[in-house]
């Protein structure tokens, strides 16, 4: 009676790649990981402003607001796809469950290192797991355990691959039997903390734009999360598909994106019901770059619902990669805006990302390119490559 | 070898002086060593904030005859003003009285009394009509028609009336002159007016309680020497003297700026020689030039401030004899000085070409690559339909 | 296929159920956390604008009394105008705690005119009744005391997160960037003086009692009194602390009609009198409720408990059990030779 996910929907057994790892596309992504790490040892030893452009106006900037909050997010489609697999038991989206749990792994590790460089007195970081410190009223307490719970949780889940790799099949058995336990806590904290990184902007006040200030931040970052991680899997699996010369699982990524329809549809509604009872809707269309990036961002999330409305389009490969990007790209800028302009602390303050910041932040994301790109090549991830048998 | 024997040695200005005869008559006069005459000429040029190459006409001014009448005139007063003269040394009064002017009209210091002198007066001013200074130390009663003040069966209104007439300047030496002082306190019974109120014009003032003497002298020697008064400011106060605020020269400005207050006579910071502002210090709203150039000619600290006590604006109307001596000044800080920290300083990096560039480009770079794919993407997914299953 | 929707639209029933629970659970405890209350005991300062002749004598005292190091003029600033000081800081900083700043207009002569006129103001911590800064950080690096209400900060906790910076409405705690152990500064109202009986020195050295230090109880009777006043009378202004005895005769001010910090954001121990408005002298207008206040109760009200994280879960674990039951150990083909390119 039970529909076991893995049985549903057969598929080939995931399997390493192979091939060589040091090729001219990871060795281009080691240069900006290189310079990144020239910069930090800047950072460390002059601190902070010696690389950054972070002033006490915009004591968070290009660092928070990219590698940790847009990094985590685009690193949700791991807790996505589980949650549509294990949760929904949607078998079919079994073979995506690897990729994208590998994906949010470094994306996540990549945004708790973030943090790690973030911090001005980063030696006493575990002062926010020590009983004696915690303070349970900040909501950045509360975001800070569950990322770091839910990187262990997401280690717990990729074990598997690991002991599968290494042939360790008694430790794989036993684990399975408890993974359940780890996936379900694995849904359950991406919800707790990207929607609290989106509470984190309620205590600003009057400090955000009325465009983005609201009750509903948790809400509306949770809805936007759900939709770049499922973009993220789409792009990812694209890239594969393309540059591993593989099948692009249509039908999959297909009704993945028609999820990721729904989700933009919610936060439109949301978003704009928000701003007309908050009676800030006029703001929207008076000139100013919070307005801006708020009506850019109303077209690109609204860009999945007509581009992929029919069944059709959902058939087509460049539309349904569209349509990623722009959620994609709708959701990046949502957190932008949010942290970094519609954030105003008061007279007199500028802030632009420094190219010692950029070089960090693009650093992380060759890191995890390059990590995504070894771990596929390394571990059982992507299913063992076949031509496409199964029908449309 | 002072500066000033120096300057004897070497400048052309003083060779001149060598060969002047009006020079080498003017010292013999005086009695002075030529040193002691360039001295003089220094100070008074000094201290009208002229620069050195006056120095010449000044000298000439003091050297040269005939004597200008000046008429002085002592209504409500206490003679502080003439006492304070009498303790000037360069030059001294019997120096200026006997050579530099005729003082035709003195009520403390000349010989002659009762009618004798009324009629001297009006005999000098008669021969120097349109020519005499007329000086005026005290206040003018207004109050019922004058009467609180008469000098020989005239009242001070009257003499006032006569001897401005004809006089080809008008000073008011002291605060009393100036704007009232003292007599004027409040309640002022006998309506103690200034010169200029009474005579409905402006005049020149030289406030104090007493002023300096050499505010007075080097305001007379500028007249002599150029023919025209020294500039003057909306009460006629020549600039030289009364252009800044006591507080803006203080020596004492850095304990201001830096929180060191007195708080009592005789306390530590009081030893110490801090800010009298706490103790009442008019300072801050009088405009006078005792810290620069002192009382007394006897060195540092030779002014209230410097021997410790605050000082009472008694150049300034609404201060002196008006606020108490201990009340708290009034700054008057005209503007606040262009480095002081103003609400909402612009602060922070900002885009630059560099990073907005940067930005742009990764973007870009990103949008582009993204839509390469999808379009790749595309075209790969029609070759495959294309294909027979 | 069936029993799979009917298993999905159970799950789908239950879960609806719950969030709707627990929504009218939000939606009680979301009425629930309103702003804090002033301690009886707070104390606090009183700026008085119109007192202030801009002296700036608080600021080297409380350089000196928190031995804080003096604050360069900017580079720029200084190659522009040749006359710039060289120890003149423009705002608070992590090394400036206190700052005492200029509005000036036209000509600027006329203390307190709006138009053609100057006023001077004074920025340091508000020491607010329900801080943000306190809220916010995660490790209780910045902690208010109950008893006088004093918000002090702990650099043995911080872990220079700068939430506190970010989120503080008055901009107040600062940071040092340029150092790699840096720490977070602001005023603490001299609270180390207080052991030996001191106060804040910027009260105790202000020649016009425009800086007063007190009980904020009597700091606000003190304002109700000069407020009542005619402008232009005479009257006797305290000095240093209120209470003291030390206190002068001078003119009241002409007040706005605004008293700055006694309901911004549920109210602050220091509190502004000025005699011009509060917009041009930087100090942003602010609600009554604490930003504080609605950050918790949005947390509290989600977390309360854990009753919805921990119903969710066993919602998730129940179903992720039935269905990764038989999830079985699939063969791995060997990893293909050479095979994949980049």
């Amino acid at each position: 009676m039970s529909a076991n996910a893995e049985h549903s929907h057969p598929h080939p057994a995931p399997a390493p790649l192979g091939g060589k790892l040091l090729t001219p596309v990871t060795i281009t992504f080691l240069i900006p990981i290189i310079v990144m790490g020239v910069m930090l040892a800047f950072r460390f030893v002059r601190g902070i402003g010696a690389v950054t452009n972070l002033n006490d106006g915009y004591p968070w900037g290009l660092w928070i607001a990219w590698d940790v909050v847009i990094g985590s997010a685009l690193a949700g489609g791991g807790f996505t796809v589980a949650l549509l697999t294990y949760i929904l038991n949607r078998g079919e989206y079994h073979p995506l469950v690897r990729p994208a749990l590998v994906a949010a792994l470094l994306g996540y590790m990549q945004a708790g290192f973030s943090v790690m460089i973030d911090l001005g007195r980063w030696w006493d970081f575990w002062h926010i797991f020590w009983p004696k410190y915690a303070q349970l009223n900040s909501v950045l307490f509360e975001v800070a355990l569950c990322i770091t719970a839910y990187i262990i949780v997401m280690w717990m889940e990729f074990m598997p691959v690991v002991m599968e790799r290494f042939g360790w099949k008694r430790a794989r058995e036993r684990l399975n039997k408890t993974l359940f336990f780890f996936v379900g806590v694995g849904v359950l904290l991406p919800t707790m903390h990207q929607s609290s990184l989106g509470t984190l902007l309620v205590v600003f006040g009057n400090q955000i734009h009325p465009l983005y200030q609201s009750k509903l931040l948790p809400l509306l970052f949770l809805t936007s999360t759900i939709g770049m991680g499922l973009s993220a899997v789409t792009l990812e699996a694209g890239v594969s598909s393309l540059g591993l010369k593989r099948p692009f699982e249509r039908e999959i990524l297909g009704k993945l994106l028609n999820v990721g329809r729904l989700l933009a549809g919610i936060y439109i509604v949301v978003r704009i019901a928000d701003l007309i009872y908050r009676g800030a809707i006029g703001s929207a269309f008076q000139p100013s770059l919070p307005a801006l990036t708020f009506w850019i961002e109303m077209f690109l999330f609204s860009v999945p619902l007509w581009l992929l409305a029919s069944q059709e389009s959902r058939k087509h490969g460049g539309k349904l990669l569209m349509g990623a990007l722009s959620l994609a790209f709708a959701g990046i800028l949502y957190r932008l805006s949010a942290f970094l302009v519609a954030y105003d602390t008061g007279a007199g303050w500028h802030y632009f990302p420094s190219l010692g910041e950029m070089a960090v932040t693009f650093g992380l994301i060759s890191f995890e390119v390059v990590g995504i790109i070894f771990a596929i090549r390394l571990l059982p991830i992507l299913p063992a490559a076949e031509p496409d048998t199964r029908t449309t | 070898m002072s500066a000033i024997d120096l300057w004897l040695k070497k400048s052309p200005l003083a060779q001149d002086l060598e060969s002047s005869e009006e020079v080498s008559r003017a010292i013999e006069r005086f009695g002075l060593t030529r040193r002691d005459f360039v001295q003089i000429t220094a100070t008074v040029t000094a201290a009208m904030g002229l620069p050195s190459t006056a120095f010449g006409a000044v000298a000439n001014a003091m050297t040269a005859a005939p004597r200008p009448s000046v008429i002085w005139l002592q209504f409500q007063e206490c003679t502080g003003c003439t006492e304070s003269l009498l303790r000037a040394e360069h030059p001294t009064l019997e120096k200026l009285i006997l050579e530099l002017i005729s003082l035709d009209y003195h009520e403390t210091l000349q010989v002659a009394a009762g009618h004798q002198a009324e009629k001297a007066r009006k005999d000098a001013m008669a021969k120097n009509k349109g020519k005499y200074v007329l000086v005026v130390e005290g206040a003018i009663p207004m109050k019922d028609e004058g009467i609180y003040c008469k000098i020989g069966g005239q009242t001070a209104i009257e003499l006032m009336k006569e001897c401005a007439a004809d006089a080809a300047a008008i000073i008011s030496i002291g605060s009393c002159a100036s704007w009232g002082g003292m007599p004027s306190t409040s309640p002022n019974p006998t309506g103690a007016s200034p010169v200029s109120k009474m005579l409905g014009k402006p005049v020149v003032t030289i406030p104090g309680c007493p002023p300096n003497p050499y505010n007075f002298l080097s305001t007379v020697v500028h007249f002599l020497t150029f023919g025209k008064l020294p500039d003057l400011d909306a009460k006629g106060r020549p600039l030289f003297a009364y252009g800044r605020l006591i507080h803006e020269n203080c020596e004492r400005r850095a304990h201001f700026d830096a929180g060191r207050f007195a708080k009592q006579f005789g306390d530590e910071g009081h030893r110490q020689g801090w800010c009298l502002y706490k103790l009442g210090c008019k300072g801050p709203e009088t405009y006078a030039n005792c810290p620069s150039i002192l009382f007394g000619d006897c060195g540092t600290g030779s002014w209230p401030v410097g021997t410790g006590h605050p000082c009472f604006g008694c150049t300034e109307e609404g201060v002196g004899f008006a606020k108490p001596i201990h009340s708290l000044a009034t700054l008057k800080t005209v503007t606040p000085p262009t480095h002081f920290a103003r609400p909402g300083e612009e602060q922070g990096q900002g885009a630059t070409i560099t990073t907005a560039g940067a930005a742009a480009v990764l973007g870009g770079l990103a949008i582009g690559a993204g839509m390469k794919l999808a379009s790749n993407l595309g075209k790969q997914d029609e070759k495959n339909q294309k294909k027979p299953e | 296929m069936t029993i799979d929707r009917r298993n999905f639209l159970k799950l789908a029933t239950r879960g609806a159920a719950v969030t709707a629970a627990a929504s009218a659970g939000v939606a009680k405890v979301a009425e629930a956390r309103p702003n804090k209350q002033m301690p009886e005991e707070a104390l606090g300062l009183l700026f008085d604008g119109t007192l202030c002749i801009g002296c700036r004598a608080c600021m080297p005292a409380c350089k000196e009394a928190n031995n804080m190091p003096p604050e360069l003029t900017p580079l720029e600033m200084q190659k522009g105008d040749v006359n710039a000081l060289w120890d003149a800081p423009l705002d608070i900083s992590a090394k400036t705690l206190n700052c005492i700043k200029a509005y000036s207009n036209g000509t600027g002569e006329t203390k307190d005119a709006v138009v053609d006129g100057h006023a001077f103001t004074k920025k340091s911590c508000y020491h607010c009744v329900d801080p943000s800064c306190v809220s916010v950080c995660p490790v209780s690096a910045m902690t208010k005391d109950p008893v006088n209400g004093i918000v002090s900060y702990s650099v043995d906790a911080c872990i220079g997160c700068r939430y506190c910076v970010a989120s503080c409405p008055f901009g107040v705690p600062r940071f040092e960037y340029d150092s790699p152990k840096p720490k977070i500064a602001k005023c603490e109202l001299c609270k180390h003086r207080m052991a030996d009986g001191k106060y804040s020195a910027c009260a105790e050295v202000c020649p016009t009692g425009a800086t007063l230090y007190g009980k904020v109880k009597d700091l606000k009777a003190e304002i109700a009194r000069r407020k009542a006043l005619e402008p232009g009378t005479m009257t006797t202004f305290p000095r240093g602390r209120i209470g003291d005895g030390e206190t002068y005769q001078g003119r009241v001010g002409k007040y706005v009609e605004h008293v700055y910090g006694e309901k911004e954001i549920g109210g602050t121990q220091v509190l502004h009198l000025s005699g011009v408005p509060f917009e041009l002298l930087d100090k942003p207008a602010l609600p009554d409720i604490s930003p504080a206040s609605q950050s918790e109760t949005i947390q509290h009200g989600l977390y309360y408990g854990l009753i919805a994280p921990a119903t969710f879960l066993g919602i998730l674990v129940a179903a992720a059990r039935r269905n990764m039951r038989d999830e079985t150990t699939p063969t791995t083909p060997p990893p293909p030779e050479g095979k994949g390119t980049p």
